[in-house]
């Protein structure tokens, strides 16, 4: 990349920033404050600790039901990827899980089991497993036949065959289960806490929405698409780079 | 090394959509003796790559048996498939050691890629290697577990005639330096003279053993074309059955 092409991304950064600027003005309306005030917003929230903590509660969610939602569906995935009848079998209840309303799934669980931790966390959980499922088992019905037969001629067992066989092969599906997935499971989190935790992001953002508090909205949603772009670059695009090292 | 006995009454591939039941294996009975050098000659599709897939265990389906000698409770195989099959997120060396089990040492493995000249090479990815070079560490890799057997299901097809020459020359290298008993799967007879301690000419589908010969010519005149090139045209004459399958 020459320094042309890295000047790039900043510049468009800054012309959003114009634009929003602009239209701030031009309307100078509370209902769009201008960068500045919503900085301001940032700025205070965060000094008194409340944008940290309501994060941090999110983030937390987000951890314990991705890890939950990505190890079952790995799991489930590979085994109705191997199996033809179970996979026969169970093909519809994924159909099934697929296709209910996130919003269902979560006002389901809080009646069921009441409006507690748990609940939130089992919601995003269904929401997100067939998801990963379904892409685990795309990704093990297309394992190489041949280097599986090669490990079985060589005594690889299983625990080989499946961190040096296996496991690179579905690496490029888990990868993209886990960028769709905290996409989703984001956006979930969100209406969760909203309908029935006491903090949290969701939380913070339906009572700016019932004081009208734009800037606080804004803020938080800075904070938040700071936070995923920064589990991209630090997490995810290393993985990448480090399981991609062979290719050509 | 102990002697094998490769018994096979019959194997059936069952009927799939409009291809109706196939015989492939009829009444194939083999014997080698340890350190004996086997080619199998037949024309293509006769059914040798689902006898190698039988011996080395990966497909049980079959009614027969197969004796490999008591030297381990699990007999070790080296496979050399037709294509090279590395696993292409790990290196050379690492898809070498990683066909080795816990008691042998990676440190063998370092002669066998100085006879195949590709010690230069061991750290390299095999997206980076020629067909050549790949085919040459798949032939590491099965003599480098130490086998019992070692199948090699048509390891020069698709190369050059050259290359070909160049990877067979290094393969009968090393065959001398560790001897193992090979049974080396072939429809090229010119081949198979070079290589050869005894060939087994097989029919078509059902697969039988037609006629086994032992190669007359002496190991160390086997470089002479002119006179494999011969002895080729011999067996032509003296054995017709021969001249029909090739």
């Amino acid at each position: 990349m020459n320094s042309r092409q890295k000047l790039l991304p900043a510049l468009s950064l800054l012309a959003f920033l114009a634009l929003w600027q602009g239209l701030a003005v031009y309307l100078s309306s509370s209902v769009l404050p201008a960068p500045k005030a919503v900085a301001h917003v940032f700025w205070r929230e965060t000094v008194s600790g409340q944008l940290p903590y309501h994060l941090g509660v999110t983030l937390l969610r987000l951890v314990v039901s991705f890890a939950i939602a990505m190890l079952l569906g790995c799991a489930l995935g590979i085994v109705l990827g191997r199996h033809k009848k179970l996979d026969a079998f169970f093909d519809n209840w994924l159909v099934i899980f697929l296709n209910i309303p996130a919003l269902v799934t979560i006002i389901l669980c809080y009646v069921w089991f009441g409006l507690i931790e748990s609940a939130a966390i089992l919601a995003v959980v269904i929401n997100k497993l067939p998801n990963v499922t379904v892409t685990i088992r795309e990704g093990t019905r297309a394992l190489d036949q041949d280097l599986l037969e090669m490990a079985r001629c060589y005594r690889f067992g299983r625990r080989k065959t499946f961190t040096h066989v296996i496991w690179p092969q579905l690496h490029p599906f888990v990868m993209s289960a886990t960028r769709s997935g905290l996409a989703l499971i984001w956006k979930i989190i969100l209406v969760v806490e909203l309908l029935g935790r006491g903090n949290g992001m969701g939380y913070q953002l339906h009572l700016f929405f019932q004081l009208f508090d734009v800037a606080g909205i804004l803020a938080y949603t800075i904070a938040f698409v700071a936070v995923i772009q920064l589990i991209e670059l630090v997490i995810l695009k290393p993985l990448d780079r480090k399981s991609l090292r062979w290719r050509r | 090394m102990t002697d094998i006995r490769i018994r096979i009454n019959s194997k059936t591939y069952p009927a799939i959509g409009q291809a109706g039941k196939h015989q492939a294996i009829a009444n194939l009975d083999l014997s080698m003796k340890a350190g004996e050098f086997v080619c199998l000659v037949g024309p293509s599709g006769c059914g040798k790559t689902t006898l190698l897939n039988i011996i080395a265990g990966l497909d049980h389906d079959y009614d027969g048996e197969i004796l490999l000698g008591s030297q381990h409770t699990h007999p070790r195989i080296g496979y050399v498939f037709q294509n090279p099959r590395l696993l292409p997120w790990r290196t050379v060396r690492e898809n070498i050691e990683l066909a080795l089990d816990s008691a042998q040492s990676p440190d063998q493995i370092d002669p066998l890629l100085e006879t195949m000249q590709l010690t230069r090479a061991q750290h390299v990815y095999p997206e980076r290697l020629s067909l050549g070079m790949s085919r040459r560490v798949a032939i590491i890799r099965a003599f480098a577990v130490d086998p019992d057997l070692l199948l090699m299901d048509e390891p020069f097809v698709s190369l050059d005639a050259p290359t070909a020459r160049q990877v067979r020359d290094l393969l009968l290298k090393l065959w001398r330096q560790r001897p193992h008993t090979v049974l080396f799967v072939t429809h090229d007879l010119r081949e198979a003279i070079a290589l050869a301690d005894r060939l087994v000419f097989l029919s078509a589908s059902p697969m039988r053993v037609l006629r086994e010969l032992t190669v007359p010519i002496v190991r160390n005149e086997r470089h002479n074309e002119a006179l494999i090139e011969s002895y080729r045209q011999q067996l032509m004459n003296d054995y017709p059955e021969i001249r029909q399958l090739l």
